[in-house]
């Protein structure tokens, strides 16, 4: 059984996927033993109607989405009135977390509104989703073209907002080495490998990283879905470990 | 069977080639690959190698051959801003010894006539041409070329199979760089396991101009499988890009040097 805490729905915008539709993407998640699937819109990335894209977030979700799939919604703090996006988000979608998007929203991690953000989320509960890249800088288009999320300012955060549960996906370079090991000791941070590369990943990974603050994602449709579950195979893991990997982790997180 | 066109030393630990080799085959038992084509030294590679570099290089990969052959094939390095050197080194290593394709990589721009000689002496012995492309939107290296260059130097030799390495990484691009020229096959290591890559690739090209590799140890072998054993094609396509397409290329050399494919 797999809970896959990084799927999209919704089209990206540069291309049609397979699986960009919700009945396809549910085949291919069940066929592979996904029983829960952390779901964000595409739509997300890059609309200004923020309250249309969660809307239809929750809605796609609950009458397609087979009991299989858990919105996390859209928030953008540099648009005005950001807070209302949360609120509904929580009290009127009821979506257990929010997914960001601060390279395509235009901020840095050391705004004060991102800091105001995580703060209001934790007041609410929410687990926060921090999407460091969508795909590879080399291939964007090039007129939207955007870097990898600096993920340095976290470690200042972490000690102004206790009980912040953050997940840090689509990570490729950043944070590196140290920096990685001490986001995970100092917070309650974890960490997906959908972009995590190098033969054996994730063995590597978690002489970084504690186990328990690893977290199955595949960051399908856009990227295969097999490329998540190709990496737990490839390297070797106690069965525990790969337990922890595939669900164990993602439940006790989303169920404090 | 899968055979991965696209393997280095990057990642495997080990302090000799034999030790980098064992831990490289490890990984491969893993993910059922049977055979592997290794080709650059030990990490870093140079991007524009002396003679005295390339004879190192490839001599660390003929090292790790020795006791592998039964798991691993080698290509040549060679750079054609030294083009007679490279000519030599290419009898020494294919000609007279045991590997069996051309690794290009981006020392010079690939649609430069110095590459003709290299193209020529590789196809007299059928040794399989690997040339590197990418089309970065954050800007290629000089020596870098891209998909469309790859296809000058492929117009030009329209009778010899070759390779053009990443499909340009942007596979949309390079996909219709090359598809006009028969003899262009496609590696599609080394880039993100976007969804929809080797579906669109069979849909423009066929499944016998595609090779699947991986490009590891950088990259892992488990996304760069994800495109070929995720994707929405038939199971006979999958074969083909798997292994079968390769193997055929390599038949006639393998053949001519003995080796049991
Ligand atoms: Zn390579």
């Amino acid at each position: 059984m797999i809970i896959d805490t990084n799927v999209y729905v919704s089209r990206w915008p540069f291309r049609r996927l397979p699986g960009d539709e919700i009945p396809e993407l549910l085949a291919k998640l069940r066929s592979h033993g996904v029983s829960q699937a952390w779901a964000g819109s595409f739509d997300g990335v890059l609309h200004e109607d923020v309250a249309a894209v969660n809307e239809r977030l929750a809605e796609s979700c609950r009458t397609l989405g087979q009991g299989l799939l858990i919105p996390f919604g859209t928030v953008n703090p540099m648009l005005p009135d950001w807070q209302e996006d949360l609120r509904r988000c929580q009290e009127n979608l009821k979506m257990p977390g929010i997914r960001l998007h601060p390279s395509y929203h235009g901020y840095t991690l050391d705004d004060q509104r991102f800091f105001d953000l995580l703060r209001q989320a934790v007041e609410k509960k929410m687990v926060v989703q921090l999407a460091l890249n969508m795909e590879d800088e080399r291939t964007q288009h090039s007129l939207a073209r955007v870097s990898e999320v600096d993920t340095a300012p976290i470690l200042r955060l972490l000690p102004k907002v206790p009980g912040l549960r953050l997940v840090i996906q689509n990570r490729r370079r950043k944070p590196s080495g140290k920096l990685l090991g001490r986001l995970s000791y100092h917070g309650e941070v974890y960490f997906d490998f959908a972009m995590l590369e190098g033969v054996g990943g994730i063995a590597r990974f978690i002489e970084e990283v504690p186990g328990d603050r690893l977290l199955f994602g595949s960051h399908y449709p856009l990227f295969y879905f097999e490329s998540a579950l190709l990496k737990v195979k490839e390297s070797e893991l106690s069965k525990a470990q790969r337990d922890a990997i595939f669900n164990g982790n993602a439940r006790l997180l989303l169920e404090p | 069977m899968i055979w991965d066109l696209h393997v280095h030393f990057s990642n495997f630990e080990g302090r000799t080639p034999h030790e980098k080799m064992a831990n490289a085959v490890k990984f491969a038992d893993r993910m059922a690959i049977e055979r592997f084509m290794l080709y650059l030294g030990f990490p870093p590679h140079p991007e524009d190698p002396t003679p005295e570099e390339l004879t190192k290089i490839n001599n660390q990969v003929l090292e790790a051959l020795q006791h592998w052959h039964h798991r691993a094939f080698g290509f040549v390095y060679l750079n054609p801003n030294h083009l007679e050197f490279s000519l030599k080194e290419f009898d020494r290593c294919v000609r007279d010894g045991p590997m069996v394709g051309v690794k290009l990589w981006i020392a010079r721009k690939c649609n430069t006539p110095e590459l003709d000689p290299i193209v020529e002496r590789a196809a007299s012995v059928n040794a399989v041409i690997f040339q590197h492309t990418w089309v970065k939107v954050t800007g290629n290296r000089p020596g870098e070329c891209t998909p469309s260059e790859f296809a000058e130097l492929a117009a030009r030799h329209p009778d010899i199979p070759i390779i053009c390495g990443h499909t340009g990484g942007d596979w949309e691009h390079g996909i219709r760089a090359v598809r006009a020229h028969k003899n262009v096959s496609i590696g599609i290591a080394g880039s993100d396991p976007t969804n929809g890559f080797v579906e669109t690739a069979v849909r423009e090209l066929g499944p016998q101009r595609i090779i699947y590799g991986s490009d590891a140890g950088g990259r892992s072998f488990a996304s760069q499988l994800a495109k070929v054993q995720g994707a929405n094609i038939s199971d006979e396509a999958k074969k083909l890009i798997l292994g079968e397409n390769l193997k055929r290329m390599l038949a006639p050399i393998l053949k001519r040097k003995g080796f049991e494919a």
